[in-house]
């Protein structure tokens, strides 16, 4: 093996990527009558400019990386998981029912339960639309949309009836539920908003990746992803770990949810759509994971800058009055730009390919006819 | 005597809206028809809608302008539709994911537009009802099926167009066949990529014209988000609808009616809790997706990418 400037210029594709969709930013930020070099300076001093800037970046990225990892395995099983939204509230719902129900129970013992139990209904959530995929054929993208309106809904209905704060009565009521004990919340790492969650993801990238590549499940999983009819026929059965890596990944954004509640919050309240409980960490994740080209160690850089744009996009807005809104919009165009730069990475690979075809021809030749001619293919 | 011509008064109410819902799903999931038929998945529908429906409801926040609105909502539509088929068909990208790209780009940037130029919730006078003559005298009839606006009308005369030219044109037969074999197609002479340009920036147009009935015709209102999902509800129909328009239209009158009935039931204060309500369509959306899922094949090329061999 030996790096070539195509292979390098591969691996920074999608920073090539991100700059073609800052530049566009730029564009934007003109017409709307910003100076871009004062936007994008404020942006980075939002969300690096301090010891506590930096802190609330890496607790912005740390749902990002949750359900970025649980992306990874979806998309490396060749199934498009759009549900991190849902996913991750009915994560935050159940873990932050499991915290009430029980409020006197050391922090020890209550705080992996509930991480454990959101881990586990957003594995449930995902394993709706795994389900439905495996057994009718059912297209994932769109059943896991539906499913985030349905736990959208799901949250309003508990935030305004069982889950409510029990001295929030009458019209008037504000839809939240109680603070969950202090016991209960995750210890912090230094003395930042930073909190043990994002050490938590870190070690989980970690682990997703020993997962897929270091192990038969993670195998047979991109062995799916990669070819699903062959895989059949070697005899893996292709549907259970469509169910199987739709479930994982729907646990991890169930899990980023979890830790949103026990580790930001500590307390769920709704305006009434998703963004309010999950900033769209859903969506944003599945930027970070294409960033990381879909590997669970790329996602930890790709996590922490989109979490850096995130934060720094509410400086952005005081300084230059632009409304954050543009990120959202530039992660889109990251999105598109990452996806559709593809096919170079394609067209290099071909290339390539056929260039270590050519070589290992000309070495043919070349041993045949034995006559030392200093011809070099290369 | 009084409680039956009550009755009878909000069932003709509850039709009449159940028509009129219908419209933008018709607009968006008629376009999309196009589009997937061709082998393109679109998923930035929903961002596409967004786009449109600010662009129209800005141009009439400022002149009043209903025609030009549309215009505006249609172009934006249409350039929008032009990128997601530069990015499935000349990049060759992945169409499921650069979908939600395109989605949260739309999402973005009609809020960023929204609350730079606009910046709080403002209703405009959108189209009027036009009824129309004659057929909207008709008892009862009239009144559930010819007395809406023009964009109303346009949504259900869209339905035989886009059945005439996908089963009785040409260019309809070209679209099946680069759809559902798009190799076979090409030794035949058509140009893939072309009539996926075609339909997927039409597509594109007609999703930017179903925000616009949103925003100028039906709601007269734009705020953050405003469509909610209801471009993927529009994808999830195509599905349903077997890519066929007139099993389109029959599952965007399930939902406009469901939806209908649904807005009845909190209004007149049926104790269902809200949520649960607006909940519905979306569960019925998945149980129509696993009913059409047994029923129809999707067209064999769908969301799979064509490179030409050279």
């Amino acid at each position: 093996m030996r790096i070539s400037w195509s292979s390098i210029f591969d691996a920074l594709l999608p920073l090539i990527a991100t700059a073609a969709a800052l530049a566009i930013g730029a564009v934007m930020l003109v017409l709307l009558g910003a100076n871009p070099l004062v936007a994008y300076g404020a942006l980075i001093e939002g969300a690096f400019g301090s010891f506590n800037a930096v802190a609330d970046t890496i607790v912005k990225a740390t749902p990002l990386l949750l359900v970025g990892i649980g992306i990874c395995i979806a998309f490396r099983a060749g199934v498009i998981n759009i549900g991190g939204e849902g996913q991750m509230i009915l994560g935050g719902l159940s873990s932050i029912a499991m915290g009430l129900a029980f409020p006197n129970m050391p922090g020890i013992i209550m705080i992996p339960v509930a991480l454990l139990v959101g881990f586990a209904a957003g594995g449930l959530w995902g394993g709706i639309p795994g389900y439905l995929k495996a057994r009718f054929n059912v297209n994932e993208i769109l059943s896991t949309i539906m499913l985030n309106v349905i736990a959208v809904q799901l949250m309003n209905l508990l935030l305004r009836g069982p889950l409510i704060q029990p001295n929030q009565k009458g019209a008037a009521a504000i839809p939240q539920t109680a603070r969950l004990a202090v016991e209960y919340d995750l210890p912090r790492l230094i003395p930042t908003r930073l909190h043990l969650g994002a050490l938590i993801a870190v070690i989980l990238a970690v682990a997703v990746y020993f997962f897929l590549w270091r192990t038969t499940i993670g195998y047979r999983i991109r062995a799916v992803g990669l070819n699903a009819s062959a895989s059949r026929y070697a005899g893996i059965k292709v549907e259970r770990y469509i169910v199987l890596s739709l479930m994982l990944s729907g646990a991890f954004s169930g899990l980023a949810g979890a830790i949103q509640v026990y580790g930001v919050n500590h307390f769920m309240i709704t305006d009434g759509t998703a963004a309010s409980f999950t900033g769209s960490a859903g969506f944003n994740g599945i930027v970070a994971a294409l960033f990381g080209q879909l590997h669970p160690i790329g996602a930890i850089p790709a996590s922490f800058l989109f979490g850096a744009l995130l934060v720094g996009a509410n400086k952005l807005q005081r300084v230059v009055q632009v409304p954050a809104a543009l990120i959202t919009a530039l992660n889109g165009l990251v999105v598109v730009f990452v996806v559709s730069s593809e096919i170079w990475r394609r067209k290099n690979a071909r290339k390539r390919a056929i260039r270590e075809l050519e070589e290992k021809l000309a070495n043919v030749a070349h041993k045949s006819h034995s006559e030392g001619g200093d011809q070099n293919a290369g | 005597m009084l409680a039956d011509l009550f009755t009878g008064s909000v069932l003709i109410g509850l039709l009449a809206s159940g028509i009129r819902l219908a419209t933008p799903y018709l607009y968006a999931a008629i376009g999309e028809t196009f589009g997937q038929r061709s082998g393109v998945l679109n998923l930035g529908v929903d961002g596409i809608m967004l786009m449109g429906a600010f662009s129209a409801f800005y141009v009439v926040f400022k002149t009043g302008d209903l025609v030009g609105g549309v215009l505006l909502a249609m172009l934006v539509g249409l350039l929008m539709g032009l990128a997601m088929a530069f990015i499935s068909v000349t990049l060759n990208a992945e169409q499921g994911i650069s979908g939600i790209g395109v989605y949260l780009f739309g999402l973005g940037m009609s809020d960023l537009l929204f609350q730079k130029l606009i910046n709080n919730v403002q209703t405009v006078s959108g189209f009027p009802v036009a009824p129309i003559p004659f057929l909207s005298e008709i008892p009862v009839i009239g009144q559930i099926f010819f007395t809406h606006n023009v964009l109303v009308y346009g949504a259900y005369l869209l339905v035989p167009i886009a059945w005439f030219v996908l089963n009785k044109t040409t260019l309809g037969l070209k679209i099946k066949a680069v759809g559902e074999n798009p190799e076979a197609a090409d030794t035949l002479g058509v140009s893939v990529a072309k009539i996926r340009y075609l339909t997927v920036s039409m597509g594109g147009l007609l999703s930017g014209v179903a925000g616009a009935s949103l925003s100028i015709a039906l709601l007269n209102v734009f705020q953050f988000n405003l469509t909610n999902g209801l471009g993927f509800i529009a994808i999830a129909l195509v599905y349903f609808g077997g890519w066929r328009p007139t099993w389109v239209l029959m599952g965007s009158l399930i939902f406009s009616f469901v939806n209908a009935l649904q807005i009845w039931v909190q209004v007149v204060g049926i104790p269902i809790p809200s949520d649960i309500a607006v909940m519905t369509p979306y569960i019925l959306t998945i149980v129509v997706l696993v009913i059409s899922a047994q029923r129809v094949r999707p067209p064999s090329a769908l969301s799979k990418t064509y490179e030409r061999l050279e």
